[in-house]
């Protein structure tokens, strides 16, 4: 089981491979769309990436609630 | 036995795995069909979704509105397979300003791309791929939504699939010498990306289940791709230039 720190580390790499995004931009406080400009097709990337890295399955629904990082990381470590 | 045996498909509009185009790629390689997908601005999304198919298919970049990627296209096709028995158009945009109110407020501009890349797009993507199909021919499917009535909130997106229809027909004169049928599925609201950023897209989605006869479940896409394989089939050898309503039964109602 991943720690949080584990986590963030790692959907840090998946935002930055998928939507350029600094790994020190990568907080739990960061909201994905206002603060790190990720748009919704690229969270939907974001979110098969992560499924495939943590081996979580992240809902179409559920996806929208996921604002934050920290959001991110409680939901994937919660349901890894 | 499949459907589709030995039919090779050319499908555009995969985006997630909840687009329509996704569940009749699905449906298609499990009814044994040859597919290859073409991919739009996002590649690495839509090669990440392909790759959730059972027999992960090729994936080729298509923008409908770029000369060169459909000057291009038969040779990057004919990469991957000898030619084509079917094609699937899957593609529609418009930009914000015409969609969900604000129709008498939408700039030409606008107007004209959602046009270009919803209607004649299905032109542009026939001839781009006509080369092929063989001597006997082949199916191109489009996906619409029924463009005969005004909705609220699809705006100039509903004047672009009036527009897509009216290209199918066309086609459908064109293309009927060279044995290549041209029909549309008017489908009922589907949950996909697209739908879901459509502002106001649950106005008529939540009038729809309670008016169709045989009920409609959005979050499903199967009929959709049941119908859309059937016509890309052997099964509709004499039929062009149709309109195939697959909504549940939703249009032919009064209220």
């Amino acid at each position: 089981m991943a720690s949080a720190d584990e986590i963030r580390a790692g959907l840090a790499s998946i935002l930055e491979e998928v939507a350029d995004v600094k790994a020190e931009d990568v907080a739990d406080d960061k909201s994905f769309t206002d603060d790190l400009d990720v748009d919704s097709l690229s969270m939907v990337e974001v979110a098969m990436a992560a499924e495939d890295k943590f081996g979580v399955k992240i809902p179409d629904d559920e996806l929208p609630k996921l604002k934050t990082v920290g959001d991110a990381v409680a939901y994937i470590q919660s349901n890894a | 036995m499949g459907l589709l045996d030995g039919k090779r498909l050319l499908i555009t509009g995969v985006i997630t795995d909840a687009s329509i185009a996704f569940t009749i790629a699905r449906l298609a390689q499990q009814e044994g069909a040859q597919i290859v997908l073409t991919g739009f601005g996002r590649m690495s999304l839509v090669e990440r979704v392909a790759r959730k198919l059972a027999d992960p298919p090729p994936v080729i970049e298509l923008d409908v509105a770029n000369t060169e990627h459909l000057d291009t296209l038969a040779e990057r096709v004919r990469e991957h397979v000898d030619g084509l028995d079917g094609v699937l158009h899957a593609i529609g945009f418009a930009p914000a300003s015409c969609l969900g109110g604000g129709f008498l407020d939408a700039p030409w501009e606008d107007v004209a791309t959602a046009i270009q890349v919803s209607a004649f797009s299905l032109k542009s993507l026939a001839v781009a791929a006509l080369p092929l199909f063989g001597e006997s021919g082949g199916s191109i499917v489009g996906l619409d939504f029924d463009a005969r009535v005004a909705w609220p909130a699809y705006d100039w997106m509903g004047v672009a699939k009036a527009g897509l229809e009216s290209t199918a027909r066309y086609l459908a004169r064109e293309l009927g010498p060279r044995k290549v049928r041209v029909n549309l599925i008017a489908a009922g609201p589907i949950r996909t990306m697209a739908a879901k950023s459509i502002p106001g897209f649950n106005q008529f989605e939540d009038a729809w289940a309670e008016r169709a006869p045989l009920g409609w479940d959005n979050e499903d896409a199967e009929p959709v791709a049941r119908s859309t394989l059937a016509l890309l089939s052997d099964w509709f050898p004499a039929t062009t230039g149709e309109l195939v309503h697959v909504d549940g039964g939703f249009h032919a109602m009064g209220v």
